[in-house]
């Protein structure tokens, strides 16, 4: 049994249409700490325009983003201003780990740099290098939509699922 | 070629040591260097604000000698004075050993002190007494040790796993 439709409709899914409204306006909460963040604001910038993917409206009020950019290195008394920052951003949210020191301390192997800031916060998507060029930013951006539309639902019942729940890494008691 | 050279007259340490023999000059062809006893720092120090005209305290400041050669004490404290009148600088030093190494705090001569003598503290353990508000500066307030002692490992004691998770979900 068919269903005659008037012409120009279109039939989706709802959750998909959710997605691909969300991924394609993605706004970013710049936590830039250290030379990643210049990358950041050179790929926000005019040469490579982060504004072909919708992600263009930077801004420093966690209440109105939805992506939170963590560029750079995070010390033990940075965490719990990046974890409230993070708690003040509305969901749906995601996480980018931008660069080696966001992702796993980097050099920074020292007493009071934290190893990675994906043992205290969920993180979505990793951006190697240090600091990483914009083209890779962007390529994180372009995964985050990707990932946004393969599984993200309207009522985001794909953050509660239980492995997004655990932790990436183990936390070890390293002496 | 500092402007200080020819004003950095060997006077100032001169005088200095009239009045407190116990203090020892080191010679250098830079700034002038006094090594003072433990005890007698604060007298130094309160003479050198006070007659001296050292209105400036550039900064406080510690090495921890622990396995260097030829030490034979533990913490070496270093007080930088600047004279902004005659542009003369000198270099207080002395020393202080475990346990409970400690020195009179000179909050009340340079109100500069406060927060130098806060980060010694914070990073060396070393208590300044008489310091209005000996808090920590640079870390958290949680952490207990002082992470600039030379035995102290440099990847830490834990404390940086030592912290709350946020998880997905939450907030």
């Amino acid at each position: 049994m068919a269903i005659e439709l008037p012409k120009g409709t279109l039939i989706t899914q709802l959750d998909s249409l959710v997605s691909w409204c969300r991924k394609n306006s993605l706004w970013p909460m710049p936590f830039a700490t250290a030379c990643c963040g210049i990358e950041l604001m050179a790929t926000g910038a005019s040469t490579h325009d982060l504004a072909r993917f919708g992600a263009e409206v930077f801004r420093f009020s966690p209440r109105q983003c939805d992506l939170m950019i963590v560029a750079g290195r995070v010390v033990m008394k940075m965490m719990p201003v990046l974890q409230r920052v993070w708690l003040q951003m509305h969901e749906p949210k995601w996480c980018i780990a931008m660069g080696a020191c966001a992702s796993t301390g980097g050099v920074f192997d020292t007493y009071s740099v934290v190893q990675g800031i994906d043992r205290f916060i969920p993180v979505d998507v990793y951006v190697p290098g240090c600091p990483p060029r914009p083209e890779q930013l962007l390529q994180a951006i372009i995964d985050l939509q990707e990932k946004i539309q393969r599984e993200g639902t309207t009522w985001c019942r794909e953050f509660s699922l239980p492995e997004r729940q655990k932790l990436p890494r183990a936390l070890r008691e390293e002496v | 070629m500092t402007p200080s050279r020819d004003l950095t007259t060997p006077t100032t340490v001169d005088r200095l040591r009239s009045v407190f023999p116990q203090a020892s000059a080191h010679p250098s062809d830079d700034v002038p260097r006094v090594v003072v006893p433990r005890d007698a720092v604060r007298a130094v120090l309160e003479w050198l604000h006070g007659p001296g005209g050292f209105a400036f305290l550039a900064d406080v400041t510690c090495v921890d000698y622990l396995h260097y050669h030829g030490a034979t004490d533990r913490f070496g404290l270093v007080y930088l004075l600047t004279n902004l009148e005659t542009n003369e600088r000198i270099i207080v030093r002395t020393f202080v050993n475990d346990p409970a190494p400690s020195v009179p705090s000179v909050v009340d001569l340079w109100e500069a002190a406060n927060w130098l003598e806060r980060e010694v503290w914070d990073l060396f353990g070393i208590r300044f007494e008489g310091h209005p508000d000996l808090r920590r500066v640079v870390l958290p307030p949680a952490f207990e040790s002082h992470p600039l002692r030379k035995d102290y490992p440099l990847q830490g004691l834990g404390e940086r796993h030592n912290l709350p998770v946020v998880r997905r979900g939450e907030g």
